[in-house]
């Protein structure tokens, strides 16, 4: 593993924009075109032309909605709440979501003009990207990441600048990385703790100098904190938290993980107000206002939904802990993750790329993993594998993945 | 300890080894929280939960709420001893409304619950205008739903 303190720094990447334009004019935008696709559609199609496949590589819950929260939004749909609420979102919601907020993390957000409901945390990423960048700005995603940081940036006519993050550190970004990666055109740095795909979090030691970083710096934060109920060691550090950063950050968060609600599509966005109005005027042009059924599912869920998603988080930290041992014994190292459903075990050892790895283990034994380098730099050499499974098929997938592991 | 338990609660079956690992514990120290559990009587029992009715067997059951004159001294214990100690029961509760005891009763047919109730129940002195609710679709039982579960709707690969 290269320690990215030498590693050498590239050059900065060419906008999609500019790539593309030299390209001929076809169907679509050519930005659009250039982009290349998600490397997890291309095994998702290998994995569903199998059957007795027993899948690691659903990045979600594998709980339904809590009752209660579905029963919610049926008796809503059965009262009539069918028309569109405010742009921002009913106003119910956001007290709730500013009141959680709150009382978890003690940051605090006017519902009146610091909240924004969105659907999903997908939806706040492009709005918020949309919302701050111009042509050209340089946003640093710390990689590997979830799928669509950079794609976002690019569509809102970002450059996404990769800051790698290797296993030598858990994952967890170094400042000294981020600093070498700076330009005159940095305007955001994106966080995502805990990480999708390496399950890495950081706590509030380790964020305060990049804090201090983005204060020196000017930059704006992004902070997807979608996995911050599933931390199961140590407590999360919200990012608006940190000295100086609750008005340079933009916090996005949801109810896709902690809650099971992945098809509901509900998340929020918090932040200064002149962000968030700016990204209100946005999502009020291209998505009006946020479902409302899926909204009073939503109030549901943070009125009553604590004992439940407690008992789901119990549950992921108990596999948590099986699949790290299982993985550890059977040869593919991996670090004590601590937050989300993911661990990132290398398979380095077994002289296999991560690809040809997760290909042959799903054609010889049927266990879908995601290759790591799906996810970006310092992917390579790693699968993801999400423990939002049950436990017996978790231990069934360890089986086959030992015969594997063994037989090479 | 109550972690342990509530993983055997859901799956007796789940081994020493298995808690162990998904607890971040010692076996040797799950094992002895379970034998201790099971020494204080606080881990009682390792059952399976079967659908007789997939299994093609007929089982009847009845709950039959009984209202009972409590006796001087030891109030509704004695009475309900006496009635638990029937095989053909599987569970008495003393309940809160115009009840007083709920007394879940088990048999092969219909007719020999019912005698059961006639022969047996109604004829203890302090029992008193037994009434019998047949048991006619099981949908949930202790946690688990027995019709068809909710299916994995998931795709196989999800960002
Ligand atoms: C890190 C991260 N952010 C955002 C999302 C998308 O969440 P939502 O369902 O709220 O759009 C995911 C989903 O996998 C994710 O892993």
């Amino acid at each position: 593993m290269t320690d990215v303190r030498e590693t050498v720094r590239p050059a900065p990447p060419l906008s999609e924009a500019a790539a593309a334009a030299a390209a001929p004019r076809g169907l679509v935008n050519r930005a659009v075109a250039a982009m290349p696709p998600s490397g997890i559609r291309r095994f998702f199609d290998l994995v569903s032309t199998m059957t007795d496949v027993i899948s690691l590589g659903v990045g979600e819950p594998d709980f339904v909605t809590p009752w209660h929260i579905r029963e919610a939004a049926i008796w809503s749909i059965e009262k009539g709440y069918t028309t569109y609420t405010s742009n921002a979102g009913m106003f119910e919601l956001r007290v709730l979501v500013s009141a959680d907020v709150q009382a978890q993390y003690g940051v605090s957000y006017d519902p009146t003009n610091e909240i924004l409901i969105t659907v999903g945390v997908s939806e706040g990423l492009d709005v918020a990207m949309r919302a701050i960048l111009e042509p050209g700005d340089e946003v640093l995603i710390p990689e590997p990441s979830f799928v669509a940081y950079k794609p976002c940036v690019s569509l809102a006519g970002g450059v996404p600048v990769p800051v790698p993050t290797d296993a030598a550190h858990d994952f967890k970004v170094q400042p000294e990385a981020i600093e070498a990666r700076l330009t005159p055109r940095t305007r955001a740095l994106l966080l995502s703790y805990p990480s999708n795909p390496t399950g890495a979090t950081m706590c509030r030691e380790e964020l305060l100098p990049i804090a201090a970083l983005c204060c020196q710096h000017n930059l704006l934060a992004i902070s997807d904190e979608i996995y911050a109920h599933l931390t199961y060691e140590g407590e999360h550090c919200c990012v608006p938290r940190l000295p100086g950063m609750r008005e340079r950050t933009i916090l996005l968060n949801g109810f896709s993980k902690a809650y099971a609600m992945t098809g509901w599509r509900m998340g929020f966005a918090a932040g200064p107000a002149p962000v968030i109005q700016a990204m209100t005027k946005i999502h009020q042009y291209t998505m009006m206002s946020a479902p409302t059924a899926a909204q009073m599912a939503a109030i549901e869920a943070l009125k009553n939904g604590k004992h439940e998603r407690e008992e789901m988080i119990q549950q992921y930290n108990q596999r948590r802990q099986l699949i790290i041992a299982g993985l550890n014994r059977i040869g593919l190292p991996c670090f004590r993750a601590r937050g989300a459903f993911y661990v990132f075990p290398s398979v380095a050892g077994t002289g296999l790329d991560c690809e040809t790895f997760a290909e042959r283990l799903l054609a010889e034994e049927r266990v879908a993993v995601v290759p790591g380098n799906a996810f970006g730099i310092g992917g390579e050499g790693h699968i993801r594998c999400a423990y939002a499974a049950s436990l017996a098929n978790i231990e069934e997938a360890l089986r086959r993945m030992e015969r594997f592991v063994n037989r090479l | 300890m109550k972690e342990i338990l509530k993983i055997l609660e859901r799956d007796a079956r789940t081994t020493p080894e298995q808690i162990a690992a998904m607890t971040g514990r010692d076996p040797a120290e799950v094992r002895q929280i379970i034998a201790e559990a099971e020494a204080k009587g606080i881990l009682r029992r390792y059952k399976a939960t079967i659908d007789w009715e997939r299994a093609g067997e007929e089982r009847v059951i009845a709950f039959i709420d009984v209202r009972v004159s409590p006796q001087r001294g030891t109030g509704f214990d004695d009475i309900a001893r006496r009635i638990d100690r029937y095989p053909e029961v599987r569970s008495v509760y003393l309940v809160s409304g115009e009840q007083d005891l709920r007394v879940v009763v088990e048999g092969p047919t219909m007719r020999e619950v019912a005698f059961f109730v006639a022969e047996k129940l109604a004829t203890i002195e302090q029992v008193q205008s037994p009434s019998t609710h047949f048991l006619l679709k099981r949908y949930k039982e202790d946690g688990d739903i027995f019709d068809d579960e909710e299916p994995d709707r998931r795709l196989a690969v999800v960002p």
